[in-house]
């Protein structure tokens, strides 16, 4: 009888460590998923604090006034200046042609994809807009600068067809397929009832895209063109290989010229850890980061808006 | 007068729907313009030679063995530091994490982490890696580097897929009395395996076309032979592209369509694959 319940109390004790081994086991692999995703929050203020660090240090030599709006741009002439207008107005050019020619045709064919075209052209359709998207950046650049250039150079009689156009159009193409798929996205969010409604009252099917849903979906097409924006600005292969690499403060876009992403790609290779040219080039990156990250945090919340809208 | 207007109505929808089929044409024209011209001019550079031996004479003749490779085990790289964070990220946010303030800055540095610039991250890889742990100029720095640029997206499609698993598979398992890791660990990951394994394919094939981090972070123009060691400094095919496309002068036209085709092979063909991860995936469901 007592062996029996100390039989019993030993195993019940084994099998109990057992299960604290294990529990331990898994605490120790808990553990782990919880700093993987603290991780991702480490990499992003790891950014922010290297940017500074590297960065800030440029408004001791340089004022903040200086370096923004100072148009000349020599970071080895003796003593060198560093204004990053002339970079500043390159990407403010380059985003503007992207801009100009990718929205009106992306939600165009967003339009026609999500309320138009029969599901066989719908079908065919994606699949090139998504190779279009894997289409790597140098490869676009490359292109732009084996096919586009020439052309562009003859169609407006430049001296050389790299100039902010050739590169707008370029990235025009890449932010295309970002444009598309998120606008199409909102255009499908839109409730069919709402259409059906527009129908019964006598509209067009064009009607009713253009009256009813367009405006449902114009906060979700109105975050598609932020996204889109904010990859033009981002891009660096296509505007170092096809902008042209001018350091003037361009006052057209068919002139050649240097956005600030080519500025970093093709200075940071010649610059002198800790010195002043490394700490400009940091500075762009800084300026860059903050632009992008305020463009894709207010087309995060409006697209959040776009998703409540219509969730009952 | 009625009549009028209706066909005035259906004219107005007529040019428009024109308009939207014009406008997409002019989406896929280029596409197919691109494709097209690289398969064109690039095939006549393919040759095994091309495939299998080291470049020489400053990459005008011998072949782009080192930056094949180079790519592929940048690509090896990316995904073996990205996909197993993504993933336990990815669990963290849906099996674990209490709504509350923790759980939103988490999400939200994965929303600005996936806007951030590519030349950024380079920046980033040639402060911290390169030059604060004193990797070098090295194929560990590159691929912690792109490892970050991608853990974005690897947890956002890890989370997709885990949270895509029914509820209910993970309160059965629960109530038979099974820990929340076992449950996690025998249904819930296989169950959400071909949505990781699609975001991880996809994940590469950016790794493969990525350039402005490697160039910042140090690719190599020209090697001899193959990189030994992760400290080892590496080509790779974007960049090789890149520095022949633009900063080579004599260049054969050839050798420069070939490594843009051959890349664009690599890069793509990773996009078809995760596509038919995707599809079989869909199809075994169904």
């Amino acid at each position: 009888m007592l062996e029996q319940a100390s039989k019993a109390t030993t195993a019940t004790s084994l099998k109990k460590g057992l299960q604290r081994r294990r529990r331990l086991g898994e605490k120790f692999i808990e553990s782990w998923i919880f700093l993987a995703g603290v991780l991702t929050i480490v990499v992003l203020l790891g950014i922010i604090a290297l940017l500074l660090k590297e960065g800030l240090p440029i408004f001791l030599d340089t004022p903040p006034w200086e370096f923004f709006f100072g148009t000349k741009w020599y970071p080895v002439s003796e003593p060198p200046t560093f204004g990053i207008m002339p970079f500043f107005v390159a990407t403010l050019w380059v985003t503007l042609v992207a801009t100009a020619i990718s929205v009106p045709i992306g939600v165009a064919c967003a339009a026609y994809l999500a309320e138009v075209a029969p599901a066989k052209v719908r079908e065919t359709v994606k699949p090139i807009i998504e190779i279009l998207a894997g289409v790597p950046s140098v490869v676009m650049g490359f292109i732009g600068l084996m096919l586009l250039s020439p052309l562009v150079q003859s169609a407006f009689n430049l001296n050389t067809g790299l100039s902010g156009l050739t590169a707008g159009i370029m990235l025009s193409l890449m932010s295309l397929p970002i444009i598309i798929s998120v606008s199409e996205d909102a255009l499908r969010a839109v409730p069919d009832d709402f259409r059906q409604a527009a129908y019964a009252l006598g509209a067009t099917r064009w009607e009713t895209i253009r009256h009813v849903s367009i405006p449902g979906a114009l906060s979700g097409v109105t975050a598609a063109i932020m996204l889109g924006v904010g990859r033009a600005i981002g891009e660096t292969m296509t505007v170092l290989m096809v902008a042209g690499g001018a350091l003037a403060v361009p006052v057209s876009p068919t002139e050649p010229m240097m956005p600030m992403t080519a500025a970093i790609a093709s200075g940071i290779g010649n610059a002198v850890r800790g010195g002043l040219q490394y700490q400009s080039l940091f500075a762009i990156g800084l300026i860059l980061f903050v632009v992008t990250l305020a463009v894709n945090l207010v087309a995060d919340r409006v697209l959040e808006r776009q998703k409540r809208k219509f969730s009952r | 007068m009625k009549a009028g207007a209706i066909s005035k109505r259906q004219l107005s929808q007529r040019t428009a729907f024109s308009l939207l089929i014009i406008a997409t044409i002019i989406v896929i024209v280029p596409v197919l313009v691109i494709v097209l011209q690289i398969i064109i001019n690039g095939a006549s550079a393919i040759s095994w030679e091309f495939l299998s031996q080291a470049p020489s004479q400053a990459g005008k003749a011998g072949g782009i063995l080192p930056a094949i490779v180079g790519t592929f085990y940048l690509m090896l790289g990316t995904i073996v530091f990205a996909l197993p964070l993504g993933v336990m990220a990815g669990i963290y946010l849906t099996e674990y994490a209490k709504e509350n303030w923790f759980t939103r800055s988490i999400n939200l540095a994965i929303i600005n982490l996936a806007g951030v610039p590519s030349i950024v991250y380079g920046l980033f890889g040639l402060g911290v890696f390169v030059l604060f742990f004193h990797f070098g100029m090295s194929l560990l720095s590159a691929s912690l580097t792109l490892a970050c640029q991608a853990l974005a997206m690897t947890v956002t499609t890890s989370r997709e897929a885990i949270l895509a698993v029914p509820r209910e598979y993970r309160e059965g398992s629960l109530a038979v009395g099974a820990t929340r890791w076992q449950t996690i660990r025998y249904l819930v990951l296989p169950q959400a395996l071909p949505g990781i394994i699609t975001g991880a394919v996809l994940a590469m094939s950016r790794a493969a076309g990525e350039t402005a981090p490697i160039l910042v972070v140090g690719a190599a123009f020209f090697l001899p032979g193959l990189p030994q060691s992760p400290f080892d400094q590496f080509m790779a095919l974007p960049y090789h592209l890149y520095t022949v496309a633009a900063h080579v002068p004599g260049m054969p036209k050839s050798t420069v369509w070939g490594v843009a085709l051959v890349l664009l092979v690599v890069a793509l063909s990773f996009n078809v694959l995760a596509t038919i991860i995707r599809l079989r995936a869909r199809q075994a469901e169904a």
